[in-house]
């Protein structure tokens, strides 16, 4: 990793050599493919019981966006500004907030008043 | 492993693109808070869809609307689309002799995924009315409507932009406007794949289950 870039014409920019960022896209392609056709696979053809299921598709879900967010649109821990990082981390906690509050409250609300 | 900072979120251009890269700073990072504005939207038409699962005042639910196979279709050209749209940034990026043929032929293959995206995603919608899952049907099935359709309309906007970008490049090259656009409109791309990884997982594959 420390090794210094080659120096062609394309001096380090900030995502690496030409072909360090084209294995960079294969490896998400080949990562995010890795992470839907066993899912699919796994409901299709039942091979999980039902809960189990559904915390695989939950886990194959986080580990998808945090593919895609890291190959392809690029938002890393390291090496860009912090700004970024921060929008896109707030951002994820006042979707937590809300999202989960709404599910949590409602199921609340729904239990006291009996439920359909 | 790098000698230069990125400046902002998404794929750099880096100093070989000095004009377009300055530049790139304030529009990419705004058009991030506005990408992130539209997450929250999708986070909360799912959270809505995930309150009404059960609200289907006795119309049909998750397993007699959804087919998996179609929806699997979907999600292979839309991750395809993902790599094909990095494919024609990186050649944007690095082709020595800065040639537009190569950028337009990943974004020719781009916009083909995303509007057969889309047309798969509306022949769905029209199955769903057949089977009686109008919107007005059932809370649960408003609540699909406010969502997934979005989500397609979202792909429709950005295979829109799409060609309005290609017109420009065939027009005037690749100038700095054209190439700040398809930085911006990367960010929308992949940002559309996540959003519909979430729906899938929650909607059609929770559903099915």
């Amino acid at each position: 990793m420390s090794a210094p870039v080659e120096t062609e014409d394309e001096t380090g920019t900030p995502d690496g050599t030409p072909q360090q960022e084209l294995r960079s896209y294969l490896w998400g392609y080949g990562l995010s493919l890795l992470l839907t056709l066993p899912v699919f696979g796994a409901v299709a053809w039942d091979w999980l019981p039902r809960a189990a299921l559904w915390w695989a598709i939950g886990a194959a879900a986080v580990a998808q966006v945090a593919v895609q967010f890291r190959f392809f649109l690029h938002i890393r821990l390291k090496g860009q500004a912090k700004e970024d990082l921060q929008l896109v981390l707030f951002t994820a906690l006042i979707l937590a907030m809300m999202g989960g509050g709404t599910i949590w409250i409602l199921h609340n609300l729904d239990g006291r008043m009996g439920g359909p | 492993m790098n000698t230069e900072t990125g400046r902002h979120p998404g794929l750099n251009l880096g100093s070989g693109h000095a004009e377009a890269h300055g530049e790139a700073e304030a529009l990419v990072f705004g058009f991030w808070v506005f990408m992130m504005s539209d997450l929250v939207t999708f986070g909360l038409l799912l959270a809505t869809y995930v309150t009404m699962l059960d609200n289907l005042a006795g119309g049909p639910g998750p397993k007699d609307l959804f087919e998996l196979k179609p929806v699997f279709i979907e999600t292979l050209v839309l991750l395809t689309s993902s790599l094909t749209y990095g494919m024609a940034i990186l050649s944007l990026k690095h082709d020595p002799g800065r040639r537009v043929q190569p950028v337009l032929a990943w974004l020719g293959l781009t916009l083909v995924l995303g509007l057969a995206f889309v047309a798969m995603e509306a022949k769905d919608l029209h199955a769903l009315l057949a089977k009686g899952g109008a919107p007005q049907r059932s809370g649960f099935l408003s609540a699909f409507w406010a969502l997934v359709p979005l989500h397609a309309l979202h792909v429709t906007a950005a295979a829109l932009w799409l060609m309005a970008i290609v017109a420009q490049v065939w027009r005037f090259g690749l100038d700095t406007p054209v190439k700040t656009a398809l930085l911006r409109l990367g960010v929308l791309w992949h940002f559309l794949d996540v959003v519909w990884i979430a729906i899938i997982s929650v909607v059609f594959l929770g559903g099915l289950a």
